[in-house]
Order: C-alpha cells, then structure tokens, then sequence
C-alpha cells in the first residue's frame, strides 16, 4: 500500500469532515431559540436588549455565511463551543469520556468478532443439525430483543439476584483499588455493559460467517485442499474460516457507527462514565452544545475507524492493491 | 407481488406464519385493545408497586399506573412510528435511489455521496440530537427514524435500477418516446420493487427499536406511553420492582420478533431458491 494512496485517503477526510460541520451547523440553527435567548432565559435577564448584546458577543448577529466560516474555523481549533450547564468546554468533556466509551467498544466488538467467527464455523460445520438450529433461534431473539432492556435484565440476574457483578460504574470508589487490583476491578464492572453490548452484533457475526463459510466451502481450493487429504478441522479453521473471515471484518468496520449508537444506551443503562452517559446527562438538562459536540466527535471517529478498516483490508486480504 | 404462488409460498413457512399470526395479535390489540380495555394509561388505578397476575392484571406502576394499559397504548405508538417512519424512508430511498440509477453521471455520484454520509454517521447518535433539538414529540421522533433510515433502501433501489437500465424493454421503451417519468415509474420500478419489500418490512423491526430506545433516554412524547418510555420510568426501582421493567421489554422483544419473522417469510417466498442456504 503507497503512502500517497494514504495521503489521498487523509485528504479526502477533509470535504466529509465539512459535511459534519455543515450538518451540525444546521441543526444548531433550525433549534428553536438561539443561544443568546437561552442564556439569557437561564440567567435571568431576558431583557431585549442583553439578548440584543448576548447575540453581538457570540457573532449571532451577522450574515449566516460568516458564523459558518467562523463555526468550521473554530471545530478545526477544536474548538467544539462551551457547555454553560456544565461551566465547560465540550471538547474537554468529551475528551475526558472518550477513552471509557472507547474501552467498551473495543471490548464488545472484540467479542462481537470473536464470538461470531467461532459460533459461524461452528453452525456452517454443524449446517441441518440441532447445533445450527440452536445458534440460529439464538442468532433471531438476539436481533429481537432491545439492549438496554437485556443490561437491565442481566443487572436483575447477577447483580440483584446472584450478586456476582456490580451493577454499575467503572471502578469500585470505596474500594481505592491501584495497581492490578484496580484493573481486575474495572473488567469486572466491564463484563455486562460490554456482553450486553456486544450480543446484537455477535447474532449479525455468527450469520454472516455462517453463509460466508458456506459460500467459501464450495470454492475449488478447498475441494483441492479436501482431494490433498487434510482432516476436515484443519480445512474449516486454516483454509475456510480465514478467507471467510473478510466480510466480518468490513461489517465490523462498518458497523463502528451503530456500535457508538449502542453504547449510548449501555453506557445509560450501566452508568458507565463514557459518551453516552454525558449524552444523557445533557438531554436532562437541554445542553445542546454538548450533544452537537458529540454528535461531530463521534461521526469523526466512524470516519477515521472506517478509513482504517479499509487500509487493514489490504494488510488481510493481500490481493487488494490500493493505487 | 401479485403472483398466486407468493401467498402459498409464505403460508407453507411456519416460521412467517407464526410471525404474522403474533403481528396480527399485536395490531389487533394496538387497534382495539385500548378502546375495549377502558383505562387511561395515565390515570393512578390502585396502589403503586402492585404485582402482576393480581388486579389489574399486570400490575401497577411506579405511580400506581395500570401497565396493561400502558402496554395496549404504547402498541399503538411503537406500530405507527415504526410503520409510518420505515413508509417515509422507503419512499424517500426509493426516490433517490431511482433517480440515482436511472440517469447515473454525476447526480448519481452527488446523490450517493450523500447517501453515503448518512450511512457513515452514527444514526443513533444523529436521531438522538435531532429529536433532542427539535423537543420529543411523536412527529419529530418519526422524521429523525425516517431520516436515518432511508441510505440502506436507496442504496439498493440505485442497484436495482442500473441493473434494469440496462435490459431490453428499457431500450424498447425509450425508442418509442415514452418520458422518463413514466419509464421510471411504471415500467422499471415494479420490477425493482421486491427486495426493497424485504428490506423495508425488517426495517420496521428496526424503527420500532430505535423509538424505544429514544423514549428510554426520555426522547418521547410527553403526552402519549410508549413502551421504552415504560422501562425508563420503571428503571429507578429495578431492585423492588423488576417486572415493571420486564413487562414492556418482552412486549418490544415480541413485536420485533414477529415483524422479522414475517420479513425473513416475504424474503424467502420472494426467492424460493435462495431457502436452501
């Protein structure tokens, strides 16, 4: 893979980048009430003329095209506006959620991919018998079942029930734990957000390896590989399961995006201390600049994971050549 | 669509069948349940925390609300925004998608452009703002679904049509005169139609779980019970009370499960050769 393909990648970055920018400034200005009225409202003095002033500090007075090129110049400053129900920049608060989120959505989708390649060759391996027929019901009441209901089920069964794993949080304050005890501690409150999490994708994996398998057991090198005389494990896991692996890794990749999506709800549910979790804080209390600052990082994210994901496609599949 | 064999092909899956027969009951109960049962799901019945299996029949709420009442109304509420959100998509992504892979050429690089940003963006993340900035009412919790679930349809209508564009009868129509428009729509469009069926007929599997987890974060209409809106509520007593939690979440878990069921029947009596996979 050239390093100018990369480049042009980077620098295609820049008009999808502008696009999110667009978008949040227009869901900025099609809110009713701009931000002047709002403070004003919260602080007291609605007055007309300290709306009048408030609209002159913030630029809210000139020509639409203006405060565009000032809202793009700010986001690239990372500069994501200020959140006056917190006192804070946004971009501050969501630097300081971001690895948490991040932490779960690599640990779902770990387990998600994991998880759905093995239970895939297991049920293309068992295709018609009652192993198949098992993960396939699982794979169809996992798409079914809303995710933030399974976490509150799962917090009943072994947290209120079975008392075996917190019910919420990060790390156990009262606890202090450092060192290794603290990051046993954090993967023991990590367990259910991330399992809970990570179901739906694990239904979506497990199916998409299962056919992918299928498809790929019909193709002539393995019938060489099967005429050559190796035992059928070693075709499944060397020779099938590896080439059948690509398109769950693009949908993995793909899926970054609805992943972020999810965890809004888990993070709610589990009152984890990531994104989501501000997200809902900020819904409670109207912080639209927070919520836009959110809605911009999180779509930057998507875009540079999906961007990777395209370039460790080549790394996997060697016949793609980027130019 | 209209081919005989369709309905006996559908009928002969037990799995669609068991799907619609469970999707009737639900319409049946969104449609007559409320009316027939006679509790305002906002009135205060009884005690709170009253049980299921006692009276009322499924309990109370955290307010001493019927939850059978609640549970008829919010069917209601989770068919018609998940119907009527995944109605407005389709024709939006049908309307794009058409037009993209009808006339090709630079609308269609500009239009897929922009149906590829919204498949990029995270959706939940989207509705979630878009509901949030514009106040939660039934209306705007249905465009922010539509809004985020049109690129899929459209992607596939575009496929679709460059697909048909090129076969014979478009020729033959095109070397007669006829208008595009009328190309478009009564010619290819009929033909493109089946898998956008499949696609639209799970999609409100998906409408209907993204509205309920919009009411849970509280991004719902304040005058109507739907059922995410119930597992919010409910959710601050899940140590005493866990069943007011359950309740609401196995009557989502039901409808989508019907509605994928009988989306996976009209996808395999559409392509009975693909079954055997």
């Amino acid at each position: 893979m050239s390093s100018r393909y990369i480049l042009r990648r980077l620098l295609f970055l820049v008009p999808v980048v502008l696009c999110i920018a667009a978008m949040n400034f227009a869901l900025l200005h099609l809110a009713p009430g701009d931000a002047a009225e709002i403070i004003a409202g919260q602080s007291g003095h609605g007055s007309q003329e300290a709306v009048a002033q408030l609209r002159k500090e913030f630029g809210l007075d000139r020509p639409l095209y203006q405060q565009f090129f000032f809202f793009v110049y700010r986001l690239f400053t990372l500069d994501l506006g200020y959140s006056y129900v917190q006192s804070t920049p946004v971009a501050t608060l969501i630097w300081d959620r971001l690895p948490a989120t991040l932490l779960l959505m690599v640990t779902s989708l770990t387990m998600a991919v994991g998880g759905g390649v093995l239970l895939g060759v297991a049920a293309a391996r068992a295709r018609g018998r009652l192993a198949d027929a098992l993960i396939s019901v699982g794979a169809l009441l996992a798409y079914a079942v809303p995710t933030f209901w399974l976490g509150l089920m799962l917090i009943v069964l072994f947290s209120i029930h079975l008392n075996v794993l917190p019910s919420g949080g990060m790390i156990d304050i009262s606890a202090g734990y450092t060192g290794i005890a603290h990051v046993l501690d954090v993967l023991r409150h990590l367990v259910l957000p991330a399992l809970t999490l990570a179901l739906f994708y694990l239904a979506v994996y497990t199916r998409v390896m299962r056919s992918s398998m299928l498809e790929t057991s019909g193709l002539e090198f393995i019938i060489t590989a099967r005429a050559k005389g190796l035992d059928e494990r070693r075709i499944a896991w060397r020779h099938t399961a590896r080439n059948a692996a690509l398109p769950v890794v693009t949908l993995a990749g793909m899926q970054f995006g609805h992943l972020l999506g999810g965890s809004i709800l888990i993070e709610t549910v589990f009152g984890w201390p990531g994104l989501g979790r501000l997200v809902f804080d900020a819904l409670g209390q109207r912080d639209l600049n927070t919520l836009l600052g959110v809605l911009f990082v999180s779509s930057v994210c998507v875009v540079l994971v999906n961007l990777l994901v395209d370039l460790l496609y080549g790394v996997l599949d060697p016949r793609i050549v980027h130019r | 669509m209209s081919d005989p064999g369709f309905l006996r092909r559908f009928a002969r899956n037990r799995q669609a069948l068991v799907g619609a027969i469970v999707l009737a009951i639900v319409l049946l109960g969104a449609a007559i349940g409320p009316l027939a049962y006679g509790v305002d799901p906002f009135d205060m019945v009884g005690h709170p925390f009253m049980p299921p299996f006692g009276d009322p029949w499924l309990g109370t709420d955290v307010s001493g609300r019927d939850i059978l009442a609640g549970i008829l109304s919010g069917a209601s509420v989770s068919l018609a925004i998940g119907f009527i959100s995944t109605l407005a998509a389709t024709l939006i992504g049908i309307t794009v998608g058409a037009i993209a892979g009808y006339y090709g050429g630079s609308l269609d690089e500009a239009l897929m452009r922009l149906t590829d940003f919204f498949l990029t963006i995270p959706s939940f993340v989207l509705a979630v703002v878009f509901v949030a900035v514009f106040s939660p009412t039934t209306t705007t919790v249905t465009v922010a679904i539509a809004l985020v679930s049109w690129p899929s349809v459209a992607r596939l209508m575009r496929g679709e049509f460059i697909k048909q564009r090129a076969q014979e009868y478009v020729q033959a129509c095109k070397a007669i005169g006829m208008r595009d428009p009328t190309i478009i729509l009564v010619q290819i469009l009929p033909n493109a139609l089946p898998p956008v069926v499949v696609v639209s007929s799970l999609m409100v599997a998906t409408a209907i779980l993204t509205e309920s987890g919009l009411s849970f974060l509280g991004l719902s209409d304040p005058n109507v019970v739907s059922w995410g809106y119930m597992i919010g509520v409910a959710r601050s007593s899940l140590r005493t009370a866990w069943w007011m939690v359950a309740i609401p979440g196995v009557a989502i878990m039901v409808t989508v499960l019907a509605i994928n069921l009988v989306g996976e029947g009209i996808n395999d009596a559409l392509n009975p050769r693909l079954r055997q996979r």
